[in-house]
């Protein structure tokens, strides 16, 4: 089996590679980045544990991602009639950790996130945690874990993946 | 020019039996009123008084345009007072919640009061020798809300100091409270955690209007139970559903489901859906808190508390309620076409933790900002808000189900789950608080 390359700018081009996919809606590629087990999570308080008993305001499997990806597709989907566009701005990514046995890394990237529908644009700031698994054949995201600056505030609709 | 605030022929102009007038929803000089004579003499949900537990804890609010301050004193009573400094009128407390200790100090010119808004300390106070300081309003230190009503853990107040007292204005609807109180084991509930705050661009009514719209969901939120309802037919039939499918389905079921619901209606304007079954009555059995229900009430009992599963209980007009799976929304008003909406995740005291993960599974896939389900409704009222700025039609059909009895007093009770009698039932409500009879033309 083939080793996923685990050089530290391998994985930062991964980074910056799993944004861009979400910025140019490329949904199929950004879905396959994900393990069958991954998490996409975005927590609603500032040091908030992981665990199902609070709420956050993402905390996807990967059916969920799939049931977003494809509800932006449907064409009922009335509130995408305008379509929703994103960008992210990304500082550059930091190994903040790795466990080599575990064939796992941790990195941290500090983020601004522009989305925009209908003559309104949004602006929010964060950190990005990726939890990447190294082993198999390609890079996979276990966990990415998205501390928005303002996540206890008063949010319009947030369509799109930060 | 039309001056509503002078008019209260022109106000009852726009509610008919079956229809209401698109002002009631773009005009902000409606919008000022209603905060004024429907807001402010209604009894109004604050908080629960789990989110105080500790004496000095505060939770902090603004209903009507009336900064509030929920706050537990050391004798243990949670009061509702006025968040203004006696002095010059600085609010006392800027956090949203926290414990301010054994007093509350003023951030300008050090006040303090004591936890039951009693003035203590003024620096300096010499300087009120010979002054007529002590017979003032100063020297009454804060305001107190005179109304306040705590009901199974949840602090309602009412901020007009005459007008219906709480029973009487929540009437048989407070059996949704009950029954949401009674889920617990032990009779409690907790606030878990944080709300999801949601700020929608739309008039309040439409949200709370919406609570009890079952025409809606098939058609608004096709494109997202829809869509886990499509991806979920490829899987095998026998393949354990998650969660989060069993949450999403139900929201497309047909008309007949909804209907077959059926809706029963309250006066000042309650309503809840849901009244025979509900998109939460097909969750699986969690079989371990099923025991403990029954263990704690006695097998009937626990059935009957059980057996219900309300959809959306409408405390009109500041509090949704569903009992079912233990959330709630809290409706704050702050234009005309701006309304925050707050959603709680709620702990059953005792009960297993399989509960709360459901409670708030649900909170965040149905009622998030970042809910799929959550941008249909709000992408529809604001279709709405926009859609009404149209001349040549200036009217809001209500029409469904509508039948003359209703207006000798036959819209109380249970009817058809997709009849919009509990929206006409609201603008009843409103017509009367907002132009009550005897105020002439
Ligand atoms: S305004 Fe509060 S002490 Fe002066
Ligand atoms: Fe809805």
């Amino acid at each position: 089996m083939m080793q996923a390359a685990g050089d530290d700018e391998a994985l930062i081009a991964f980074v910056y590679h799993e944004a861009r996919l979400i910025d140019e809606k490329r949904f199929d590629e950004w879905y396959d980045l994900y393990a069958d087990d991954c998490r996409y999570w975005m927590p609603l308080m500032r040091g908030q544990p992981q665990s199902a008993e609070h709420t956050s305001l993402f905390d996807e499997d990967k059916l969920l991602l799939k049931i977003r990806i494809e509800r932006l597709r449907n064409p009922k989907s009335y509130s995408q009639a305008h379509p929703s566009w994103c960008q992210h701005i990304l500082q550059a990514p930091r190994m903040e950790s790795r466990d080599t046995q575990a064939g796992t890394v941790v990195l941290r990237t500090p983020f601004m996130y522009l989305e925009y529908q209908q003559d309104q644009q949004e602006i929010y700031a964060g950190v990005a945690w990726h939890h990447l698994r190294l082993g198999g054949e390609k890079i996979l995201i276990a966990l990415k874990k998205v501390e928005l600056l303002n996540c206890e505030a008063a949010l319009p609709s947030l369509q799109l993946f930060p | 020019m039309l001056d509503y605030r002078h008019s209260p022929a022109a106000i009852r102009a726009l509610v008919r039996d079956d229809a209401v007038h698109r002002d009631v929803y773009i005009n902000s000089e409606l919008f000022d009123l209603e905060m004024e004579r429907l807001w402010r003499a209604a009894w109004t949900y604050v908080g629960h008084d789990s989110q105080v537990p500790n004496a000095g804890d505060f939770y902090t609010v603004n209903i009507a345009g009336q900064p509030l301050l929920m706050l537990r004193g050391s004798d243990g009573v949670v009061r509702v007072l006025l968040n203004r400094c006696a002095h010059k009128g600085a609010k006392i407390l800027g956090a949203g919640s926290g414990n301010c200790g054994k007093l509350l100090r003023c951030s300008y010119h050090g006040w303090t009061y004591s936890l039951d808004g009693s003035l203590r300390t003024v620096p300096v106070k010499s300087g009120y020798a010979g002054t007529r300081f002590a017979a003032s309003e100063a020297a009454a230190g804060l305001t107190a809300v005179a109304n306040v009503a705590v009901y199974r853990g949840f602090v309602f107040a009412r901020l007009k100091p005459s007008g219906p007292g709480f029973e009487e204005y929540f009437g048989g609807a407070l059996s949704s409270i009950d029954n949401l109180a009674d889920r617990s084991p032990v009779g409690r509930l907790e606030v878990a955690g944080a709300a999801l705050r949601y700020m929608h661009n739309s008039n309040w009514k439409m949200f709370v209007e919406n609570l009890n719209d079952t025409m809606h969901p098939m058609v608004a939120h096709e494109s997202s139970a829809g869509t886990a309802r499509e991806l979920w037919q490829e899987q095998p039939p026998d393949a354990p559903r998650p969660m989060v499918i069993e949450q999403f389905l139900p929201f497309v079921s047909n008309y007949d489901f909804f209907d077959k619901m059926g809706v029963k209606v309250y006066d000042h304007g309650h309503s809840y859906t849901g009244v025979n079954f509900s998109i939460h009555s097909s969750y699986s059995a969690i079989p371990e808190y099923a025991a403990q229900m029954e263990a704690a009430y006695g097998a009937e009992r626990a059935q009957s508390i059980l057996g219900e599963s309300r959809h959306n209980t409408v405390y009109y007009p500041s509090l949704t309620v569903k009992g079912a799976i233990q959330t709630i929304r809290v409706v704050r008003p702050i234009a005309v076409d701006r309304t925050l909406i707050e959603s709680f995740t709620l702990r059953l005291v005792g009960a297993p933790a399989a509960l709360l993960e459901r409670s708030a599974t649900y909170n965040r896939v149905v009622n998030a900002p970042t809910s799929v389900v959550g941008h249909d409704d709000l992408y529809c009222y604001r279709a709405i808000q926009e859609g009404l700025a149209s001349n040549g039609n200036e009217w809001v059909s209500l029409q469904r189900n509508y039948s003359d009895q209703e207006k000798e007093g036959g819209s109380l009770g249970v009817h058809n789950g997709t009849s919009e009698i509990s929206m006409r039932g609201q603008f009843r409500a409103w017509a009367a608080a907002m132009a009550p009879s005897g105020t002439g033309a």
